[in-house]
């Protein structure tokens, strides 16, 4: 177990890449974790020892490779489903990330359960993959898209809720359970209880959540949930779609192909058992031993010790960036409703001048729309800049981050 | 290219004064294109008379580059024939403001009001006669800018 802010300067050298330098040899200050985070030599050695000494096609062979490559691939989603306390890791269906695990949900649950007249809720603070699936869906079935708007604290306001549950036409609400852009921790008690009470399912986006506080899948009480392993120090391209099995058994495959299947005849199919019914073809295995690998770091240290970190250090940089003159943070100031994702703009300045010129000191921030334009036309921006952090970040670099914004205030002459 | 030489005084100027920004409320073409990586968003009027671009007058929102560039395109299209304007080349934008050299993820903030500029011009024509080849040629400059 780690707490103290010196353990976690600790795990920095299991990264690689925070010793390098970028531009001018300046060291890099990695500030983009909402997008995406670095990878520990843990993660990176799994993946390269599933391939050097175990790769194997799973589920289809007996010889002794095959053997281990299955092992090693369901091992992953055993520590996955303990990770977010899921008791059935049949539940457990591996996809590419939150993206695709959602659009499984509108394709396969939602082409059965959606008809027209029909609402599906979510909210204005989603990212663009949580309401171009539903689009899609409401458009192709004549049902309606609806959205719980946010008010200016940046939370989601709850009455625009009850206002479509009283309509008795809601199928589903959908929503993040933390901002990627906003970093507002959503009330999902609220919310999955006042849907449980209307008999409405709930998927839930754990895409920024996840990987920074700990999630109890059974506790939520929710009926979907998605997430990405590559924002929780894993590899790209490997995700997790989780679903209530009374719920899973309700629906359509996704994909068809290899592996889904019980018996194949010529013009009729019968479906394999879950989670594999979901999972057509040869999976991601190799990121699949990777993800677990992530799993298996995250865990050490602990996942109430690591949001605990990220209050600290989002405190330090609330406090530091709201002495900045002219710099306006978006978003509750309240630390106990917002994760380590910090969205601001700075005086007249767009956010692609800010990002850029602070790259040449190295530091690697996000600008623009962050997949979320609804939240921008309700925030009445085109941009913002958005500083994300994780296990590896530090006091230090937020006070680069600090000096450099003085150069952005100095080239502007602001 | 350094910061030093991207943002120099011209660029911030135009960024926070802009020329020919507005609109033309009874303009003879308008086009709007943005940038989904980034989100610059810019809407090109344009007033024609017989085959010179008598007005133009951009608006939108984006950063520094963006602006000032089209601060600057604006200003060389402006009383201009139409053939000279669908001459106006992505060297004649950069090189009015040094930017010969921008890195590729900025190129798209420089050159978008140049992109929209083209689209709008192809919209009028095939609008207005011309031979359809032609036609075809502007769009394909347009789409093939960056
Ligand atoms: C809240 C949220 N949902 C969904 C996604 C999409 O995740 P992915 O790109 O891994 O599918 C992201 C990542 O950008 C996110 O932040
Ligand atoms: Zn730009």
């Amino acid at each position: 177990m780690q707490s103290a802010q010196t353990s976690f300067e600790n795990l920095r050298k299991d990264f690689p890449i925070l010793k390098r330098t970028v531009r001018e040899n300046k060291t890099l200050v990695y500030l983009d974790n909402a997008s995406t985070t670095q990878k520990p030599n843990q993660v990176i050695d799994a993946i390269n020892d599933y391939y050097r000494n175990h790769n194997a096609n799973i589920h289809r062979a007996v010889y002794a490779l095959a053997e281990e490559a299955t092992e090693l691939y369901e091992n992953s989603r055993e520590k996955i489903a303990n990770f977010i306390n899921v008791k059935d890791k049949t539940e457990i269906i591996f996809v590419r990330g939150t993206t695709e695990a959602i659009n499984l949900v509108a394709y396969a649950w939602g082409r059965d359960h959606i008809k027209e007249g029909d609402i599906i809720v979510t909210t204005e603070y989603e990212h663009h993959s949580n309401i171009v699936p539903w689009q899609l869906l409401t458009q192709e079935k004549g049902a309606k898209l609806e959205y719980i708007g946010m008010d200016d604290n940046g939370e989601l306001t709850l009455d625009d809720l009850d206002k479509y549950l009283a309509t008795g036409k809601v199928k589903l609400v959908t929503f993040s359970l933390m901002s990627n852009v906003l970093g507002t921790i959503s009330d999902a008690d609220t919310i999955i209880s006042k849907c449980k009470a209307a008999g409405v399912l709930t998927l839930v986006d754990g895409a920024q959540a996840v990987p920074h506080m700990k999630v109890d899948i059974e506790k939520l009480g929710c009926d979907f949930f998605a997430f990405s392993g590559h924002k929780m120090l894993g590899p790209t391209g490997i995700g997790i779609l989780w679903a209530k099995k009374s719920v899973l058994e309700t629906m359509s495959p996704f994909h068809g192909g290899g592996d889904m299947i019980r018996e194949v005849h010529k013009y009729e199919t019968t479906w394999n058992d879950l989670p594999y019914k979901f999972e057509a073809g040869t999976p991601n295995i190799a990121d699949v031993v990777g993800f677990g690998a992530a799993i298996d770091y995250l865990s050490n240290i602990g996942m109430t010790a690591i949001r605990q970190h990220e209050i600290e250090l989002t405190s330090y940089a609330i406090e530091k960036l709201s002495q900045v003159k002219g710099l306006h943070i978006y978003g509750t100031k309240d630390i106990s409703k917002r994760g380590g994702v910090i969205s601001f703009n700075f005086a007249d300045v767009h956010p692609h001048d800010v990002a850029q010129i602070i790259d040449e000191e190295g530091i690697a921030i996000r600008s623009g729309h962050h997949c979320a334009q609804v939240l921008m036309e309700r925030l009445n921006v085109a941009a913002t800049s958005r500083a994300s952090f994780y296990i590896y970040n530090t006091r230090e670099e937020i006070d680069k981050l600090i000096n450099s914004l003085n150069k952005v205030a100095r080239i502007f002459k602001l | 290219m350094s910061n030093a030489d991207i943002y120099h005084e011209m660029i911030i100027d135009y960024s926070r004064n802009p020329i020919n920004y507005g609109k033309i409320e009874d303009h003879d073409v308008t086009f709007h294109d943005s940038n989904p990586l980034c989100g610059d968003s810019i809407d090109i009027d344009m007033k024609i008379d017989g085959d010179k671009v008598s007005d133009i007058k951009f608006h939108g929102k984006g950063c520094a580059i963006c602006m000032a560039c089209s601060s600057v395109l604006t200003e060389i299209a402006k009383g201009k024939n139409i053939k000279d304007v669908r001459n106006i080349s992505k060297t004649d934008v950069l090189g009015e403001l040094g930017l010969e050299n921008l890195q590729a993820v900025r190129i798209k903030c420089a050159l978008l009001s140049l992109k929209v500029l083209k689209s709008a011009l192809y919209s009028y024509l095939g609008k207005h006669l011309e031979d359809s080849s032609d036609v075809d040629k502007l769009k394909e400059e347009a789409a093939s800018l960056y």
